[in-house]
């Protein structure tokens, strides 16, 4: 004992020592220190955070996963993340892209890059049924239910159409998404031409999404044919800019190649004032011609339904704020960040107050429609608008988020607008988009902004060069923004929304009642394996801890139809059904009915298994596929 | 009654008369109280237990809530004269009870199988219509008739519900996943039955059944002085 009493001891002063001599050491050790937190301070932003074991969060946070193809659901404030939503990519976890539904959504697919999720709106405020988003990579947009949390619909390939990556934007009644183009082809898509005459053989799109008030069904309604500069992100409008929706470009240059050099030449890029109303209208009066079956609108045509305003070099987003009456865009090279009055664009628009045109399409006069240049700092990227009046716009070379007030601005405010910026908090690293709830309706919520940082390194625990995301959580709610919290994600979100909890109210079981399939089965007798030809089909039924029936037999040659039914109707008692060897794993929610079809192409006894922890007895949960040989009768019928 | 019919016969050669005039004097002080009228105050608290009756047709009997650390917001039964409802969003406590069941081999609870609720709701129809009747009436003897009914069909029907409870806690499948020892489920009071604390109470539509008898007794109360 007192040996051991004399090692510490010894041992203790040799680290003291090692610690004095090896200031590096030291300096890593009070990394924390060098932040400037106090314990105070450090137990402040724990507790805002905090949300105790059996509590929950205020919020959801829906990450876009970019090119995950999912979305990433969060609660705030804790930042914990709660589940995934697969969307574009197959995710065995929920046993999505393996039943003939989800993999008939997918088509040939098995992956997207989702970008800009966006909330359904009634009278421009979230109205929480349904979350859109887009797929740049193969130019789709998804439909997810929020009463079940679930794809329900993939509308796209979008003919006409290519990298739409300005999507999924929503008009003020959940009238429209709108999807334009980042990248411009030859049309029709088939053909194919030299990207040395890039910009008089290819051509951008921006396309018109129907969104059916009901159910939320999507369709191709029109398009609006664009010259071949990239399009990069978009924002509707409200209020007094009603009817309206903007978007960014960059590449006004039309360079076919070496973008970051010959896309970067003009001090001035182009964003599209579209209004959308008249352009419907002109649809409407046949003033389209098909293209692909989509009818499609040129805007030298059509005069009236494109204007274009010019932005800084090479913008990023566009973000209309909650009034409607001011537009935020700003060049992402830029030290500052330009806001239009839309009541001036209107008056523009209608005094044909041009600076040239593009194309033929006018460009109204920047110095007529213009309110002011906020000097918010470098590389600005994103706006966002809290319910005070404030904007927040995201720095990406900067690295941090400037607060500053929207107009009106005050008389001094107006001689010296460094005088309207009012904060800024530094963000770790490199902030893509941010969000503050409801940001993009009439009625913002205040009270968190979560930023989006595209670099982590070194915030986090090394997981090897594979690197996570960075997300912060910033309390807007006082004068000074005050951080909070850091979590990380999968790669990659680039926007998310926020809504209130108490705004969404999901189910957690299928009602057995509202189970409408024509091959669910509720009952141990409504189950069986019956052949017809060379298909069989079995209607399996799952409960705690057996399938019913558990044992299937099939020959080589066999298509075989499983319908599974999970008959429990408690929440959170979901049994998936798993096939060895056949890459098969279907996971079945309660109440859930779901088709799987297997090729059988190799004889022998194959076990299925539940794969969702579900029971005491869940290990138990088994049964067998039986694959007896093929026969030449059951060969001949095949043929 | 027989040891009194006995002092009755010993005596019958002495000194009849007077003892025969005792009982009859009995019998006649018992079948005029039978005769009574009921007064307005007696008549309305008869209308009144109908009424009442009626009303716990709205109500559960009886309710049993199971609890266990999975099941957080418990497992709920409700038992109505005329059927079984599981808690929870459509019922569905009900399967979830029986799944749960199904590994100690208790038979399911099938609504088809409780032939007593068939034929309650009967029952009390029949209690509605004597309450009316005697109200009617207002008759002591129809107050009499319809308290003893009622009081027997109230025992009845626990003692049914005892024995329900017994055999579906000793007809257990022997072949089922987990051996428990047979049991009987609490039919009122608190259990801890492995990892479920069950709770069994009567509920608002026996509380108004209760009322209901208390109101009958009362009816003969107030009526108790009233001359034919």
């Amino acid at each position: 004992m007192k040996n051991h009493i004399i090692k510490t001891m010894f041992l203790a002063a040799l680290c003291t020592v090692i610690v004095l001599l090896a200031p590096g050491c030291g300096q890593k050790k009070s990394a924390s220190a060098t932040k400037g937190l106090n314990e105070a301070e450090r137990a402040s932003m724990a507790l805002a955070s905090f949300v105790a074991p059996g509590e929950k969060d205020d919020y959801y946070l829906f990450y876009s996963g970019g090119h995950s193809g999912q979305v990433f659901v969060a609660g705030l404030p804790s930042m914990r993340h709660i589940s995934t939503i697969p969307v574009f990519t197959p995710y065995p976890g929920t046993g999505y892209g393996f039943d003939e539904e989800s993999k008939e959504m997918l088509g040939d697919f098995t992956w997207g890059d989702v970008h800009h999720p966006a909330l359904s709106q009634t009278d421009s405020l979230h109205d929480g049924r349904w979350l859109f988003v887009n797929d740049t990579a193969n130019n789709r947009v998804a439909r997810i239910d929020l009463r079940d949390f679930k794809t329900r619909q993939i509308l796209g390939p979008i003919p006409n159409a290519s990298g739409t990556h300005a999507s999924s934007f929503i008009t003020e009644n959940t009238e429209y998404l709108f999807l334009a183009t980042r990248f411009s082809t030859p049309l029709p898509r088939e053909r194919a031409a030299d990207p040395k005459n890039y910009a008089e053989e290819f051509s951008g799109m921006i396309t018109a999404v129907k969104v059916e008030p009901k159910t939320g069904e999507m369709s191709v309604a029109w398009q609006i044919l664009m010259p071949p500069i990239n399009f990069d992100l978009c924002s509707t409008g409200k209020g007094p800019s009603s009817g309206y929706a903007f978007f960014t470009s960059y590449n006004t240059e039309m360079a076919g190649d070496v973008l970051e050099v010959n896309a970067s030449q003009l001090d001035r890029d182009l964003g599209a004032v579209v209004d959308w109303k008249a352009a419907a209208e002109a649809v409407a009066a046949g003033k389209a011609e098909m293209m692909n079956g989509v009818p499609v609108l040129d805007p030298n045509k059509v005069p009236g339904i494109l204007h274009y305003i010019a932005i800084g070099k090479s913008p990023h987003g566009i973000d209309t704020d909650p009034s409607g009456k001011w537009v935020v865009a700003s060049g992402k090279l830029q030290p500052t960040t330009t806001v239009y009055d839309i009541e001036k664009i209107k008056a523009a628009i209608a005094k044909k107050d041009y600076d040239g045109d593009f194309r033929g399409v006018p460009i109204l006069k920047y110095d007529s429609i213009v309110e002011g240049e906020v000097p918010v700092g470098l590389g600005p990227l994103h706006t966002q608008y809290d319910d005070k009046g404030n904007a927040y716009t995201s720095l990406f070379i900067d690295s941090n988020i400037t607060k500053w007030k929207l107009p009106p601005w005050t008389d001094e405010q107006k001689k010296d607008l460094t005088k309207a910026v009012l904060d800024k908090m530094p963000v770790h690293f490199s902030v893509g988009h941010l969000v503050i709830g409801g940001s993009d309706t009439k009625k913002p919520d205040g009270k968190w902004l979560v930023a989006m940082n595209k670099l982590s390194k070194g915030r986090h625990i090394s997981v090897g060069p594979s690197q996570p995301e960075s997300s912060q959580l910033i309390d807007i709610s006082g004068d000074k923004m005050k951080m909070v919290a850091e979590a990380y994600t999968e790669p990659e979100p680039h926007f998310a929304q926020i809504i209130a909890v108490k705004n969404l109210n999901p189910i957690e079981v299928y009602p057995k009642d509202e189970n409408k399939d024509p091959n669910a089965v509720w009952d141990a007798s409504e189950t069986g394996v019956t052949r017809e030809g060379n298909t069989v089909t079995a209607k399996v039924l799952a409960i705690r801890s057996r399938f019913i029936p558990d044992r299937i037999d099939a020959k080589v040659g066999d298509e075989l139809i499983i319908h599974i039914t999970n008959v429990e109707q408690i929440g959170d008692m979901i049994h998936g059904f798993a096939i060895n060897d056949h890459d098969m794993n279907v996971v079945l929610d309660p109440g859930e009915t779901k088709t799987i079809k297997v090729k059988l192409t190799k004889s022998g006894v194959y076990p299925f298994y539940c794969t969702n922890f579900c029971s005491a007895l869940h290990q138990e949960m088994q049964g067998y596929l039986v694959v007896q040989p093929g026969t030449a009768p059951v060969a001949a019928k095949a043929n | 009654m027989s040891e009194s019919h006995a002092h009755q016969g010993a005596d019958a050669g002495e000194n009849p008369a007077p003892q025969r005039g005792k009982i009859d004097t009995l019998l006649r002080k018992q079948r005029a109280f039978l005769l009574r009228p009921l007064n307005l105050t007696s008549r309305l608290l008869l209308v009144a237990a109908a009424g009442l009756i009626v009303a716990s047709f709205f109500f559960p009997l009886w309710k049993m809530h199971l609890f266990a650390p999975q099941y957080e917001e418990g497992l709920a039964l409700y038992i109505y004269s005329y059927e079984i409802q599981g808690g929870g969003i459509g019922g569905s406590d009900l399967a979830e009870i029986n799944n749960l069941n199904h590994y100690i081999g208790m038979k399911p609870l099938h609504k088809a199988d409780f032939f007593e609720m068939q034929w309650m709701p009967f029952v009390f129809g029949l209690i509605i219509l004597l309450l009316l009747r005697a109200a009617v009436f207002g008759e002591m003897s129809n107050v009499v008739d319809v308290f003893t009914l009622f009081s027997y069909f109230g025992v009845f029907s626990i003692g049914a519900f005892y024995y329900r409870l017994y055999v579906y806690g000793h007809q257990l499948d022997p072949m089922a996943p987990m051996k428990i020892e047979p049991f009987t489920p609490l039919l009122i009071g608190s259990k801890q039955i492995a990892n479920f604390t069950q709770h069994s109470y009567p509920q608002m539509a026996a509380y108004l059944q209760i009322v209901a008898v208390l109101f009958v007794v009362l009816a003969a109360w107030f009526s108790r002085h009233e001359k034919a």
